[in-house]
């Protein structure tokens, strides 16, 4: 049953899914790690990017698909920045980040988010035509050009996020804030626009990787829940907050989850990851990289 | 927006309510709100079930839009029995659970006549199991082939579309004798799957043609690739049949995986309701072969009923919204509400149908019908009505895909698709 | 002490006693509607002894509901067991599911546990879609209930007031166990582990035991109300172990108020008709789940049953 020509086929689609879920992925672990909430919501920054590249290729822009989709590429994360930032403006900032709140207060974001989605945009999944379309032809199989594109544009963006985190001031922000909110204060670290911006930029990772995945899987209101738990175990798995092991374990969990589906059943695959998650936290509360800081 | 009204309502004389009154006596039990009466002129209250949300949703449109344009036309003929339809809608969310409580809904709260329009396989189920509970006539709008088994109740009926074994019965010989003999099924997870899977590998063999393996994914499914690698390379067919959200995506990936040089493809139409045939990415369908209830294209089934119910529903002759060509329909499921409609007002009519309390009358006049004449009532063609089963028989289409267009190449006989039916609900207590 | 314990047992069956009167003047269709509310209200009263009483914030009580509707289900369906055997069946297999769950997620507490019980109970969702030769997946079984016989008679479980009384009983019994345990000596140490664990430990009392066996109660009255809802309304299906089924006792819970033996059944009752009237207007009511989360966390942490029992407290005795 396991042939070649089936491994690299396992191999190619879970390339896909690592590239996409370590965009999504870093977005969770990047406000875990900053602000120590869990953001219920997260799958539904996903599912946003999606709709608004719909809107803009299908609605906005009657031209061509790759000009909706590029004009998606900006826009998506700039209404889900708002919209984040709005959210912990009127809500997490209210509740003061308290944990179990925010759980909470994020799940109702979740359905509040979704169903709006669902009333507005409604109940169909619609497609959304990729901004190239073409087919690579190899001995066994064909597949889908625009799907190593989506590896490219999601390795670049990391690259992207990665230079904002280490070069900018922002960043430097971000990573004092991480080690010691309170100390970063004293040290004339505005902490609450550290916390608005932490919070809008995970969720701006969200969306673009939204965008990306669109074209693949049409949009939908209900597509936030899959991304969700997939990043949610790729933070466990990577270590809560750190980004490297996020990015090592998305990796990880993204081309496992590829072959097992493959080879086995995509069910068996999820149910794999979700106990190993569970087992991982149980073992090492901590994850399974130990962050290299205190 | 949940009850949408349709029907006009009109106002009662006094001696209207008078005479309904004797039927109040029967009712007075069943609730403290009793209808207020059952006289002529008084709207008929029939509940539709609809899947608007949930995995069925494109399915749910439809045949919302249909049943609306169903009874406008009803009550402009005069009503069923001279009394105005009122078509009250409930969303079922296309879930089990909630089929159940909505069910509940139109007995107790909306107290309407009849119910219709499951179709999702468990959705119809959970329905099925609370008619016999709550004593509704329900009919339902599905291609499940339990009905006919006898595995619902004498209060289910499917007089509208014809179902799975039936359907799979017709075409097989032609999927086996035309395009290939050793078949991959790739089916959806479920019940409505699983019938594909059984009647097809049975007829398979008795045509000479083998099921090689079957493929059943999740109809919650995103993502299809994954499951490609599992096609046996000797297969020489693929018999596609999919449901769910995620139906364009499944093509468009089977024609990233195959391109042209794939083996053959048979499909249930079902992988391509909603979907415009020309979308790009699906060029890989030329030539191949589709399974349709009813044609979606107008030159496929030019007749003056067809005509007529496409004018009502509103669709082009493409099979689209007529205002918005990009909005394709579920032409070979949602027909069956229209004719479903017609089916209950021929009965009510039959039977002096007046309320609650003539269910029992009803019942058998619907089941004493042995067909349906092909016209403006039942647009996709003649039917034949097996009453002890409940369940109608008729014929069946097959086309091919030229110029992204869909050609009807074979039309089956509705003797192609009968078979005898298991059930027998008449011996049933009511 | 005696005579307040006397007062509060009265106070609570005079609740029972209502809704059993609420069947001869409530509408049909209500009554189908307070036969759901009371069995969520059961898996709510669960629910709140592991959260309201001894401060563990479950996500994952789905998969309680799930073993007790699975365990039922499964049982008529397979094995063709009557209603009585399939609900002791239901209540037993949550009851083993709490017993291994607990001994797995008590290691961890907080976000963590938060964390553990949603991933287990994602797992145990995926179970039943994986499994679906056996639980048929997401399409489920709609199951053909013998009648219950007892005391030679014969009581159909479709007849709607055969659901009410049923439900109500399970109700009735899961209210007062509830009370019950929380007015014994094992019900004050739960509270006192919610309110400070470390000093509670420093007593002598080994709290990890106390969570386990909070954790184990709390599961096993979700399953029984996830048997009854199978049995009562002859269907199960993997919708029942999705997340929905966890974060709807959390939900009912937290709008009764925590730690509030009736606030339960307040909480489901308020948020069962906000969604069953605003489905009527919209196919997104779901948006009042939400909307009713984000209103609780922001204003009303305590819950109306807190609310309520304040305003009581106020008024001179």
């Amino acid at each position: 049953m396991i042939t070649g020509p089936a491994l690299l086929l396992a191999l190619m689609e879970g390339a896909v899914g690592a590239a996409v879920l370590a965009l999504t992925a870093l977005g969770l672990s990047l406000v875990f790690g900053v602000m120590r909430v869990i953001n219920i919501a997260h799958g539904e920054f996903v599912m946003l990017g999606a709709i608004i590249v719909w809107w803009c290729s299908a609605e906005l822009l009657g031209a061509h698909p790759a000009l909706g989709f590029l004009l998606a590429l900006v826009m998506a994360p700039v209404v889900v920045g708002l919209i984040a930032m709005a959210a912990d403006w009127l809500v997490l900032r209210r509740i003061n980040y308290d944990p179990e709140r925010t759980i909470v207060a994020t799940m109702g974001l979740l359905y509040v988010i979704q169903q709006s989605v669902l009333m507005t945009y409604g109940p169909d999944a619609r497609p959304i035509e990729p901004p190239v379309y073409f087919r690579i032809q190899l001995p066994w199989f064909g597949y889908s050009g625009y799907k190593l594109i989506v590896i490219a544009l999601a390795l670049l963006l990391l690259g992207i996020t990665w230079l904002i985190l280490s070069k900018s001031r922002i960043g430097l922000y971000m990573r004092a804030t991480r080690l010691d909110a309170e100390t970063a204060q004293a040290f004339g670290v505005p902490v609450r626009r550290v916390y608005a911006s932490v919070f809008a930029l995970g969720a701006m990772l969200a969306a673009v990787s939204g965008v990306l995945i669109a074209p693949i899987q049409q949009a939908h209101y209900l597509m936030g829940a899959d991304p969700l738990l997939l990043s949610f175990i790729v933070v466990i798995v990577g270590g809560l907050g750190n980004l490297r092991g996020t990015l090592l374990a998305a990796a990880l969990i993204g081309i496992g989850e590829g072959m097992i589906a493959v080879l086995f059943s995509p069910t068996l695959a999820k149910m794999i990851a979700t106990l190993l998650v569970a087992l991982v936290l149980i073992a090492r509360p901590g994850g399974l990289m130990r962050e290299s800081a205190p | 927006m949940s009850a949408r009204k349709t029907g006009n309502p009109v106002s009662l004389s006094r001696r209207q309510i008078l005479a309904g009154a004797g039927a109040l006596s029967g009712l007075a039990l069943a609730g403290q709100f009793p209808r207020s009466a059952y006289a002529a002129g008084d709207p008929l209250k029939i509940g539709l079930q609809a899947h608007r949300t949930g995995i069925g949703a494109a399915y749910g449109y439809w045949y919302e839009r249909t049943s609306v344009a169903a009874v406008k036309v009803i009550n402009d003929m005069g009503g069923i029995a001279g009394r105005p339809v009122e078509l009250i809608v409930e969303d079922d969310a296309t879930d089990a659970k909630r089929a159940g409580e909505v069910m509940e809904k139109f007995a107790t709260q909306h107290n309407v006549d009849f119910v219709f329009g499951p179709l999702f396989g468990h959705v119809v189920g959970a329905s099925a199991a609370r008619a016999a509970d709550l004593k509704m006539p329900l009919f339902i709008v599905s291609e499940g082939s339990e009905l006919a088994d006898g595995q619902f109740n004498r209060y289910v009926f499917q007089t509208g579309i014809t179902n799975v074994r039936s359907q799979v019965k017709a075409i097989s010989p032609f999927v086996i004798g035309n395009v290939g003999k050793k078949v991959t099924m790739i089916i959806p997870d479920y019940i409505f799957g699983y019938n594909h899977r059984d009647f097809f590998t049975e007829a398979a063999k008795a045509e000479g043609g083998e099921v090689k393996a079957v493929i059943a994914i999740p109809p919650t499914e995103t993502s299809f690739t994954k499951y490609f690698s599992q096609i046996p390379p000797d297969t020489d067919a693929i018999y596609h049949v999919m449901v769910g959200p995620g139906v364009l995506t499944f093509v468009r990936e089977l024609g990233e995986f195959f391109g042209t040089k794939g083996p053959k493809l048979f499909g249930f139409i079902d992988s391509l309701e909603a979907v415009a045939i020309a979308s790009p990415g699906l060029e890989f369908l030329e030539g191949s072969h589709l399974w349709e209830a009813f044609p979606r294209y107008l030159s496929g089934l030019d007749t003056e009923g067809a005509k007529f119910y496409r004018d009502a529903v509103g669709l082009d002759e493409n099979g689209a919204n007529k205002d918005n060509a990009k909005e394709v329909s579920t032409n070979s499921h949602m027909f069956g509400c229209w004719e479903t409609l017609f089916s209950i007002k021929q009965a009510v009519e039959a039977s002096g149908y007046k309320g609650a309390s003539d269910r029992k009358t009803f019942i058998e006049t619907v089941e004493a019908i042995t067909s349906f004449a092909e016209g403006k009532e039942h647009p996709q063609g003649e039917k034949k009505f097996i009453g002890k089963a409940h369940q109608c028989f008729g014929r069946q289409f097959i086309s091919q895909v030229e110029g992204g267009k869909l050609k009807v190449v074979h039309t089956t006989s509705i003797e192609d698709g009968l078979y005898e039916p298991k059930a027998d609900y008449t011996t049933q207590a009511l | 002490m005696r005579q307040a314990a006397f007062r509060s047992y009265a106070f609570h069956i005079a609740v029972i006693a209502a809704l059993f009167l609420l069947q001869y003047v409530l509408p049909a269709y209500h009554i189908g509607t307070f036969t759901r509310i009371m069995v969520y209200a059961v898996l709510a009263i669960g629910y709140n002894i592991l959260f309201g009483y001894t401060g563990l914030m479950s996500l994952g009580h789905a998969m309680f509901f799930a073993a007790g509707a699975y365990g039922a289900g499964l049982s008529v369906y397979w094995l063709g067991f009557g209603p009585i055997a399939a609900l002791l069946a239901g209540v037993a297999s949550a009851f083993v599911v709490s017993l291994l769950a607990g001994i797995v997620v008590l290691r961890v507490s907080g976000v963590a546990f938060l964390i553990v019980t949603l991933m287990l109970a994602q797992a145990a969702f995926l179970a039943t879609l994986y499994f679906n030769t056996i639980t048929l997946g997401d399409q489920g079984i709609v199951l053909s209930l013998r009648p219950i016989e007892m005391a030679g008679l014969s009581f159909a479980l479709s007849d709607p007031s055969v659901k009410y009384n049923v439900a109500l009983a399970a109700f009735a019994f899961a209210l007062l166990f509830s009370l019950w345990l929380l007015r014994s000596p094992f019900g004050r140490i739960l509270i006192a582990v919610r309110e400070n664990e470390a000093r509670t430990k420093l007593l002598g009392y080994n709290t990890f035991l106390y969570r386990f066996w909070a954790l184990v109660i709390s599961g096993t009255l979700s399953g029984l109300s996830g048997a009854l809802y199978c049995l009562l309304f002859a269907y199960v299906g993997a919708s029942f172990a999705s997340l929905q089924y966890s974060t709807l006792p959390l939900l009912y819970t937290l709008l009764g108020g925590t730690g509030v033996t009736l606030g339960p059944l307040a909480g489901t009752a308020i948020m069962y008709y906000l969604i069953d009237i605003s489905s009527s207007f919209t196919s997104s009511y779901m948006i009042i789940v939400g909307a009713a989360l984000l209103v609780i966390t922001l204003w009303f942490p305590e819950g109306i049953g807190g609310w309520v029992r304040r305003f009581l407290r106020r008024k001179p005795a």
